[in-house]
Order: structure tokens, then C-alpha cells, then sequence
């Protein structure tokens, strides 16, 4: 049973970031296709903060093992696990994750602006922005530029 | 073994199964306002998420991020490309279902065979992660581990992402317009309608910039550092420009100073690791950042009780700041395009 | 007494917390713009505020209380002003609020169930219909 939910974290995780790349091949508004692919994004750091996540564990910032916060903290924990699990009395989760996640949030949210920069530049030059009239305009000028030619 | 702490997983899924309803309801929707709003709401739900996996910093910067950001950038867009709604499309949906769900297959039939959620001696976990936390204090004087790691052990990646940043700024205004004129003042009607937002923002900009600059200056000992204090501060800006209206706010910062300051980030970033060469270490190594014999000189009272890193220190404050300018002056540039192109097109400029 | 503390606290976590659900239930259920700005304020200013009474009941008397209080004056400070902003968008757009049954209309209307949006632009309709997917 712990099993089960204990995977059950991952499999919703990848529920979410299916999700997201369903949205992004399934609809033909610009728009809603980046949107699709910022919810794609954030669930695959999501995936990764998952992985780092130690039971017992608290955010990797350096405490003395004899304050008030650690002790509270080492209370609910069986001993043996602290001593060997811990960093200098205190139980830590990974910080290698939330480093790699934190730049790729900001990261994103850049490109996101750089995709819809496009799209506000697509509109002006279509006056739309789903993509099957963007490819039917396109096909008929090339076959205006065919027959001209 | 761990009493108390399955309610902690219990909250996690559920949390988690929010984020899935979340993801459908993006999909269902065929609004573009109701998508964007309901972005906003998944990015809250998983700051709360992230808070209970013990990742603060991360948590910040989505709150921040996902938000703030990311919601001003696709309601501008929303704005700029006058998009509403999509269109009906019934039979778009069989295929990409087919492929989300084959993926996806695939990805949980993989996932089942990684290690147990929360255990401390998986791979992840066990090698390099307890590495960086038994050493990075004592190597580097920040008590953040994940500063420490950010700002020095990976100092070149996240070069490299500052770079990314400016670069995405650079190319979000070569494609709308580098505005430089600044639109106008609001009508004299909409001053006096928008008197409990200006009013408000005014008691609160200063407060919002000062804590980014706490946040800024705590990223050493707290959660915080260059990323989450640059988007904040950016937030200021961003809630001056809609209180007050586009012009008032680029008259105080024009647009060729906040890119202007953008480059200056990632040259000072880029520029304290060529210090770094010509004092003969490495590129960004910070324990060759200083001459030894200025080293010598520092009184023990400027870097406070117990922090004998100087280096160190001076190259994390350094590089931090570099980030904050980049990413400030990078996000304020993104809503300076947006909204300046929106200003025009409403003027008539463009069709 | 401490325990005490925190057992009423808890209890007015709780309490708030309930108030959020009840302001996310009334936003669904309202039957316009308004009144639903209305019930979205009560999760704002009710429920945190209960919630954070709670938390501070619950933390005692350390610097973390002097914190939950400053939390709680930013709420204080934002949330009327956003509800202030979003009032003044709906006015803006055209949007009249219905008053029980009945509604002012706006000179050119002509039909009271389907009130017209200042630039003529889709009609709002109550009750709205269900077309598949849009969230008013």
C-alpha cells in the first residue's frame, strides 16, 4: 500500500504533464498552445522536486542540530534514522533538484514571452491565430504565387 | 518508522490530484481569459506543493514567476492578438489523446521503477546532493545550500541561464518594438476612477522593492537570491506601470536604461569570472577572485563572526547581483514591450 | 493554557478555512459579476483572517506572530483594492448589476434577460447556457 502511494506522486505528475502536451497538439489557438506547454514545463519541475523530496527532511538550509527548529524537527524522527541519514544531527532534503528547477522556471517564463512575441507578431500578420487558417492563407498565397509565376 | 509524517504525503496527492483537476480544466476550456486565470491558480497550488517538499526557493520563484509574470505576459498577448476563444475541433482531440496516453503509458511504466518517494538513500539523494550538503557551508559560508550551489558549485550553468534570460528580453523587443517614446498620460476620467489602486500602490511599491532587495541580500542564510528578488523587483515596476499608466513609469526608467541594465548583468556576472582568470585561477572559481595581498587586508569585522570566505562571499554577492539587474531589467522589458505595442496599436498605429 | 491556545486555534483555522470553501461556493453560484466579487472577498478577508488568528493562537508569542500580523495588514491592504479594481472594470465594461429580478438597463437595450456589453460586442446572457466549456 505504501507502494501504491508512494508512486502515486509520479504518476500524477506525468497525469499533469500529459496533459499538457495534449493541449499543446490538440488545439490550434497560439495562444493556448504555449499556455499548454507552461503547464508541460512547471510539471516537469515538479517531477524533478519530487525525486529530491527526503522523508523527514527539511529545506536545505544549514541549522545548528541543538536549536529549538532542529529539535522539534528530531522528535518526530527515529534516532538511528537521524544518525544516519542526517547532515551533523538534522535531516536535510536534496538542494541539487531546486537548484536545476529554480533557473528553469525564470527560464520559462522568458521563453513563454519570446512564443507569444511570435504569435502577437503572427496575428498582425494573418488577423488570427489558429493555426489551421494561418496554413490555409499560406497555401493559398503560394498557390497565388504559382499561378502568377 | 515515521509517525506524523503520513499526513504530510496525504496533502502532497492531494495537492496533487488539485493540480490534475487544474490541467483538465486548462484543457476543457475554450476561453483563453479562463485558461490564463486557471495558469495562474495551477502556479499557487503548486507554490503550496512545493513548500511541503522542502524547496522554498523554488516555491518563491514559482509564486513570483507563475504568478505575477507569466499572467501579465499572456494577458498582454491575450490583448495584443485580441484572441478569445478557440474553435470547436472534435476530431483534433482523437490523436493527440492517443498520444498523451501512449507517452504517458510508457513514462508511469517507467516511473514504477524508480525509487520510493522520499528515500533518502536513492540515487538522487544518496552521492552528489549529500556531497553538496556536508561541504557547501563550510566551502563556502552560505548556510543555503542551495544558493551555495547555485552561485558556486554550478556558477556556470547559471551563467548560462542569465544568458538565456537576457537573450529571451533581446528577442521579445526586437520582435515588438524597442519603445522608446513613452505613450502618454491616462485620461483625466481614469485618473479619478483608478484612485483606490493608485493610492494603494503607492503605499505598497516601496514596500515590494525593499523586500526585494531583503531577499536579495538574504539569499545567503534564508530562501531567497538574484532570481526572486530580480522578479519582484520587477513586480514593482510592473504595478507602478499599471497604477499610474505606461508613461509615468517610463519616464522614471526608460526602456534603453532597464536594457541597458540587463547587459550590464550578465557582464558583471561574465566579468567576475575573467577577474577570477586573471588573478590565475579558473573561470568563476571564487577563491582566486581577490589578490591574495588585499585579501590579507580585510579587518575580520566587514565579513561578520565566523565567515572566513572571502572569496567566496564576494563572488556570490557579486554574481547574485549580476542576476538581479538581468533578470529586473529583463522581466520590465518584457512588459514594456507588451504594453508599448499595445499603447500603439490602440492609437491606431497598427492594424 | 498553552494547549488551550492551540486547540482554539486550530479552531479558528478551521473556521476559516470553511469560509473559503463557502466564498469559492458563492462564486460559483452568484448570479452575477457583483455580487460574486462580493463572495470572492469574504475567502480574502474572512477566511485569512481567521486563518491567520488561528496560526498566531497556535505559534504563541515568538517573532513568527509579528510576522502572521504583517501578513495580515498586506491582506488588509490588497484585497479591498483588488476587489475596488475589479468593480471598476465590470462598471466599465457595461456590465449593470442585477437588483433580485429585475435590472437597470442601459439606454438601447431592448431585451432585460440578455444585457448588452458597452461596445456591443457578444451579449451576456443570464442564465447563462451551457455551450461547452466556457467559465463565466
Amino acid at each position: 500500500m505504501t507502494w501504491v502511494l508512494s508512486h502515486l506522486n509520479y504518476v500524477a505528475v506525468i497525469v499533469v504533464m500529459m496533459t499538457g502536451l495534449f493541449i499543446v497538439f490538440s488545439t490550434s489557438n497560439l495562444i493556448k498552445r504555449m499556455i499548454g506547454l507552461a503547464v508541460f514545463q512547471t510539471a516537469t519541475g515538479l517531477f524533478f522536486i519530487s525525486l529530491a523530496k527526503v522523508s523527514g527532511g527539511t529545506a536545505a538550509i544549514r541549522i545548528g542540530a541543538d536549536g529549538p527548529a532542529a529539535k522539534a524537527l528530531a522528535q518526530q524522527l527515529d534516532p538511528d534514522y537521524v544518525a544516519q541519514h542526517g547532515v551533523d544531527g538534522v535531516v536535510y532534503s536534496n538542494p541539487l533538484p531546486h537548484v536545476l528547477i529554480l533557473t528553469a522556471i525564470v527560464v520559462g517564463v522568458a521563453t513563454l514571452a519570446v512564443g507569444l512575441a511570435i504569435a502577437v507578431r503572427i496575428r498582425e500578420s494573418y488577423a488570427t491565430i489558429e493555426s489551421d487558417e494561418i496554413a490555409a492563407q499560406d497555401r493559398a498565397g503560394a498557390r497565388e504565387a504559382g499561378s502568377a509565376s | 518508522m515515521i509517525a506524523g509524517l503520513d499526513l504530510n504525503l496525504a496533502m502532497e496527492l492531494v495537492l496533487l490530484g488539485m493540480l490534475v483537476v487544474l490541467a483538465g480544466a486548462i484543457a476543457y476550456t475554450r476561453k483563453l481569459l479562463a485558461a490564463v486565470v486557471l495558469m495562474g491558480v495551477y502556479s499557487l497550488v503548486s507554490t503550496v506543493w512545493l513548500v511541503l517538499m522542502d524547496a522554498p526557493d523554488v516555491a518563491f520563484t514559482e509564486a513570483v514567476v507563475g504568478a505575477g509574470v507569466s499572467t501579465i505576459v499572456l494577458l498582454g498577448a491575450m490583448l495584443l492578438a485580441r484572441g478569445e476563444s478557440e474553435k470547436h475541433g472534435q476530431a483534433r482531440m482523437i490523436a493527440p489523446a492517443l498520444l498523451a496516453v501512449g507517452v504517458g503509458g510508457v513514462l508511469v511504466y517507467a516511473a514504477l521503477g524508480l525509487p520510493d518517494f522520499g528515500n533518502p538513500s536513492s540515487p538522487a539523494n544518496a552521492y552528489v546532493g549529500r556531497a553538496y550538503l556536508e561541504q557547501a557551508t563550510s566551502h563556502t559560508g552560505a548556510a543555503n545550500v542551495v544558493t551555495a550551489v547555485l552561485a558556486s558549485y554550478r556558477g556556470f550553468d547559471t551563467l548560462g541561464e542569465t544568458a538565456v534570460i537576457f537573450a529571451a528580453g533581446v528577442g521579445v523587443a526586437l520582435l515588438l518594438g524597442f519603445v522608446e517614446r513613452s505613450p502618454g498620460r491616462l485620461s483625466a476620467s481614469a485618473e479619478e476612477h483608478h484612485v483606490v489602486l493608485r493610492v494603494t500602490a503607492k503605499l505598497l511599491i516601496p514596500v515590494i522593492a525593499l523586500y526585494a532587495f531583503y531577499v536579495q541580500f538574504h539569499g545567503e542564510i534564508s530562501p531567497g537570491g538574484g532570481f526572486q528578488a530580480g522578479v519582484i523587483l520587477a513586480v514593482a515596476v510592473i504595478l507602478h506601470a499599471l497604477a499610474f499608466g505606461l508613461g509615468e513609469t517610463m519616464k522614471a526608467l526608460p526602456a534603453g536604461l532597464v536594457r541597458g541594465c540587463a547587459a550590464l548583468g550578465v557582464l558583471v556576472y561574465a566579468g567576475l569570472g575573467v577577474v577570477s582568470i586573471a588573478n590565475g585561477g579558473g573561470f568563476l572559481d571564487y577563491d582566486h577572485l581577490l589578490p591574495r595581498d588585499i585579501e590579507a587586508q580585510i579587518p575580520a569585522w566587514l565579513l561578520g563572526p565566523g565567515n572566513h570566505h572571502w572569496g567566496q562571499f564576494a563572488g556570490i554577492f557579486g554574481i547574485e547581483l549580476g542576476v538581479l539587474l538581468t533578470v529586473a531589467a529583463t522581466m520590465v522589458t518584457l512588459f514594456y514591450s507588451f504594453a508599448g505595442r499595445a499603447a500603439s496599436t490602440v492609437r491606431g498605429v497598427r492594424r | 493554557m498553552a494547549d488551550l491556545l492551540a486547540l482554539a486555534g486550530g479552531g479558528f483555522a478551521i473556521a476559516g478555512a470553511l469560509l473559503s470553501i463557502l466564498g469559492a461556493l458563492g462564486v460559483l453560484r452568484f448570479p452575477d459579476v457583483y455580487t460574486r466579487i462580493h463572495a470572492a472577498s469574504i475567502t480574502d478577508t474572512g477566511g485569512a483572517t481567521l486563518m491567520l488568528l488561528g496560526l498566531g493562537l497556535i505559534a504563541g508569542a515568538q517573532f513568527l506572530t509579528l510576522k502572521l500580523v504583517l501578513v495580515w495588514v498586506l491582506i488588509l491592504i490588497t484585497s479591498p483594492a483588488a476587489a475596488n479594481a475589479l468593480a471598476n472594470a465590470a462598471h466599465s465594461s457595461g456590465y449593470t448589476p442585477w437588483i433580485g429580478a429585475f435590472r437597470i438597463m442601459r439606454a438601447g437595450e431592448k431585451d432585460p434577460a440578455r444585457p448588452a456589453s458597452r461596445d456591443g460586442a457578444a451579449p451576456q446572457a443570464w442564465p447563462p447556457k451551457d455551450d461547452g466549456g466556457t467559465i463565466e
